[in-house]
């Protein structure tokens, strides 16, 4: 597989023409009010590798600029902007990955989520089995705590904050990884005559206020309006659809994050125990998350079986494909798990929904979900760059331009 | 083969931005309208796929300039590089189709770059598109689909025959003016090949809009000689002259200079065509520039304006084999912008000219002489030196040294043919073609032959191809039906 050997090797290739790709975009600069990629490109004219790392999250693979761009195929100079940019940045998930056995173990996405789905769905269901005796696996359980007859509570909890708190971590490495290559080089870029200090992340406190915008922006997706006229979600025509389903499919994720964090509220304030009825907030906002997460997997998985292959790297949309057949898988056993958890077919649903749940906590470093951190790691980065090139201007009054 | 498209009301030939408006504007006054555009769709659109703003009159604020720009600005702006001999009534109509401009575009889902979001070059006087021209282009394509214009690439119109009665059928191909007994009046077809064979088309109303002839490079040679051998072309490798040749061997009337060009100074390395804006040599100041010789020949801080792209590229064509080489320090290789191509560079000045193919010594020699005439302090150096440098004039002594070749890039020329204020064709005994239009470059001539304003080509293309698209739905319609 590509993606092994670029585990190992990062991707010279890919590199090189992320910066051939690049540096015409430079002396072009006709696209740059599509998105931040060409004024940070413009920022970091040496384009070193922390810088491509950079500018490739920092892109939301909105692909309006190849349509936009007079030096695409079929002209000779042949640029592809968008392609170049998603291989260096499916190239940086794999570099800045933690511990990287475990990468290279998950670097085939649909492998990866299937062996994820096993590692964790054989445990609980040995763990069940244990509990429950099979031939009253298919007992109709009802009442509160019908769930924790089949698993404890406790085990539950365990396996949840085992594999989600190892995912963290492993995230948090990676993420580290991924700031200091991509800060490193901005100080010089405003100083020109300062001595160059390529080992110095920006100061954390000081990039603090540039946060706020970075998570407007993230939480707007607001790179994802092309400039405002949409972006090339199936080809040159502008649309608006990939944001719109984004958003589901984000938001139906954090409506479910919310619906499990009014469970425990329940649990633990209210001493009311799980299954909870249809007009409880656990549930209401559950299923209001679940549906919305099949909206945007349906939405994004038509539209990127449906879009045009020139800009998309076949192994990104690898990577987008398992993830969402994850994120739907997860999100559909919840949903009947809900529907039938009044039936014999409970236990099944509840074992399968957990498993598939763990999957996605412990592929959280090592699937395309990277993404969403990287990106607002990038976004952060770039706020806080655009802050100090404004300051620098308004003090030294020099303009780029 | 595919099925050929049907006899239209409309005929439109060319495919930038002139002829997508002409289609549409005729197009929604109902007439049923053929575009042939000779380039394949990937390269369709002419130079508006370089494009990446227009020029357009604006009274008060707009969101995509940074100001007013009144119309005696313009009228001003324009006769300062263009002279004030235009049809009065043409210019009127340039200056107040412009002013619908946003709006029109907007309305056609073209997307413009507001000025609020940074990032662009300061202006007042244009409108940058977003994205540029190419992003134009897509939107009026897919407007011209979704309106129902029948669009035919990669067809090329040959000749327009015209019915003249008293003239023989036969027109010779070389114009000479007593052959013509009588003025033709009317088009009555239109032959273009496609895919290797020959096609007649029948429309009451043909729109020319197939911009110049830049790409032609034996076209070229009629004009500049030998010296065409050395252009490079900027633009579309489409923009060809046998329709032009065609119509001016039928006693069309031309406009502007066939032996002017508008030439850039552009890297000697770009591609024969097509490479576009991101070619151009910028920083001449910033060092000197040296023929093939390794002699200096003009005042390099003369010009720092943009204009002296232009004056470099005019220069470059009358130099030894169209070619020169801007040679820097270290220094002045800081002051260039970002370029496409990296310059050629060495630790000393003879091996860059030994990399370079010039004479050492002679480079060697000019060197001395103009370090020898400037101060270290380098405002100018105009004693001494011969010819002088008037601003920047830093010595050139720090190691590495560079250069970039550089020849002249051919953007447009001004010939063209003749229009009447209602854009139709003039014919050079006097009147005019009834059904046969012209906008964009093929007629920017009858505006400007000589020089440039940023703009002015996507301006002219917009305005004109909108107003004779309305010329001809009417014509047509008052004819016909």
């Amino acid at each position: 597989m590509p993606l092994m050997m670029g585990v190992e090797q990062p991707t010279a290739e890919a590199e090189a023409e992320a910066q051939r790709a690049l540096h015409i975009c430079t002396v072009c600069g006709y696209c740059n009010g599509l998105c931040p990629v060409f004024d940070a490109a413009k920022r970091r004219p040496r384009l070193a590798a922390g810088d491509l790392d950079q500018i490739a999250n920092l892109c939301h693979h909105c692909r309006s600029c190849l349509y936009a761009c007079q030096y695409a195929p079929p002209h000779p100079f042949a640029l592809n902007l968008p392609l170049a940019l998603a291989r260096v940045r499916l190239d940086s998930y794999a570099r800045h990955a933690w511990p990287q056995p475990l990468a290279r173990l998950f670097a085939n996405p649909h492998r990866a989520a299937l062996l994820a789905s096993l590692m964790t769905t054989l445990p609980v269901c040995a763990l069940v089995s244990i509990n429950v005796p099979v031939e009253r696996l298919w007992t109709v359980y009802q009442g509160p705590g019908a769930f924790y007859q089949i698993l404890p509570w406790g085990w539950m909890v365990l396996l949840a904050g085992l594999s989600l708190g190892w995912s963290l971590l492993a995230l948090g490495i990676g993420l580290r990884r991924f700031w200091h290559a991509s800060t490193g080089t901005v100080h010089s870029a405003y100083e020109p005559d300062a001595p160059p200090e390529p080992d110095a992340p920006p100061p954390l406190r000081r990039a603090l206020p540039a946060l706020a915008t970075a998570l407007r922006e993230a939480l707007t997706l607001r790179h994802l309006h092309g400039g405002g006229a949409g972006c090339a979600d199936l080809d040159a025509r502008p649309s608006h659809w990939r944001r719109r389903w984004h958003h589901a499919l984000f938001y139906g994720v954090l409506l479910s994050v919310a619906a499990t964090m009014a469970a425990t509220l329940y649990h633990h304030l209210l001493g009311r125990l799980a299954p909870y009825p249809f007009w409880s907030a656990p549930v209401l906002l559950g299923s209001a998350g679940g549906g919305l997460m099949l909206v945007g997997v349906v939405g994004l998985g038509w539209l990127g079986a449906r879009a045009d292959p020139a800009p998309n790297a076949p192994d990104s949309q690898r990577a987008n494909r398992a993830l969402l057949w994850l994120l739907g898988a997860v999100a559909l056993s919840g949903l009947l798990l809900l529907l039938w958890r009044e039936t014999p077919a409970m236990a099944l649903l509840l074992m399968l929904h957990l498993g598939l749940v763990l999957a996605l906590f412990l592929l959280l470093p090592y699937s395309k979900l990277v993404h969403g951190p990287y990106r607002l790691a990038a976004l952060w980065c770039d706020a806080w760059e655009r802050q100090r090139q404004l300051q620098a201007q308004e003090q030294g009054g020099s303009t780029d331009g | 083969m595919h099925a050929l498209p049907p006899q239209p009301d409309v005929l439109v030939v060319g495919g930038g931005t002139a002829a997508l408006c002409a289609a549409i504007t005729t197009r929604r006054a109902g007439a049923s309208v053929l575009l042939l555009e000779r380039a394949p769709k990937g390269e369709r659109g002419g130079n508006t796929r370089h494009s990446r703003n227009f020029r357009y009159v604006h009274e008060g604020p707009s969101p995509f300039s940074a100001g007013a720009y009144p119309e005696t600005e313009f009228r001003s702006d324009l006769a300062r590089v263009a002279g004030r001999d235009q049809d009065p009534a043409l210019l009127r109509l340039l200056i107040e189709r412009s002013r619908e401009l946003p709006d029109w575009l907007a309305h056609l889902g073209v997307p413009l770059q507001p000025v609020a979001g940074g990032g662009l070059p300061h202006s007042r006087k244009t409108a940058f598109l977003l994205g540029g021209g190419k992003t134009l282009l897509n939107a009026l394509y897919a407007a011209a689909e979704r309106l129902g214009v029948a669009i035919c690439y990669g067809a090329s119109v040959e000749a327009i025959q015209c019915d003249e009665p008293s003239a023989p059928k036969v027109v010779p191909r070389t114009a000479a003016k007593d052959v013509y007994r009588a003025a033709p009046k009317v088009v009555h077809s239109v032959d273009y090949s496609l895919e290797g064979s020959l096609h007649t088309v029948s429309p009451q109303i043909a729109i020319l809009c197939c911009g110049g002839a830049q790409a032609d490079r034996e076209w070229l040679r009629t004009s500049w000689g030998e010296r065409a051998d050395g252009f490079i072309n900027r633009g579309t490798p489409h923009a060809k002259s046998g329709l032009l040749r065609n119509l001016l061997s039928q006693g069309i009337a031309a406009a502007g200079d066939p032996a002017a060009a508008y030439l850039v100074a552009v890297d000697a390395r770009s591609p024969a065509d097509d490479g576009g804006i991101v070619t151009r040599v910028r920083s001449m100041h910033a060092g000197i520039v040296v023929d093939r010789d390794g002699q200096r020949r003009y005042d390099e801080g003369a010009d720092t304006a943009s204009t002296r792209y232009s004056a470099w590229g005019q220069r470059l064509a009358d130099f030894p084999g169209q070619i020169g080489y801007l040679i820097l320090d270290r220094r002045g290789l800081q002051v260039e912008a970002p370029s496409f191509y990296p310059a050629i560079s060495a630790p000393s000045i003879a091996d860059l000219a030994q990399q370079l193919g010039l004479p050492p010594l002679a480079l060697e020699r000019t060197l001395s002489a103009y370090n020898a005439a400037v101060s270290p302090r380098g405002a100018n150096a105009n004693e001494g030196l011969l010819p002088p440098k008037s601003s920047d004039a830093l010595p050139l002594t720090e190691p590495p040294f560079a250069a970039y070749p550089m020849r002249p890039g051919i953007t447009f020329t001004y010939h063209g043919v003749a229009v009447d204020a209602r854009l139709r064709v003039r014919h050079r005994e006097g009147g005019v073609i009834d059904n046969l239009f012209a906008a964009g470059m093929l007629m920017a001539p009858n505006l400007f032959s000589r020089g440039y304003l940023s703009g002015l080509a996507l301006m002219i293309g917009l305005a004109t191809g909108r107003a004779a698209g309305e010329g001809a739905a009417r014509d047509a319609f008052d004819d016909g039906r």
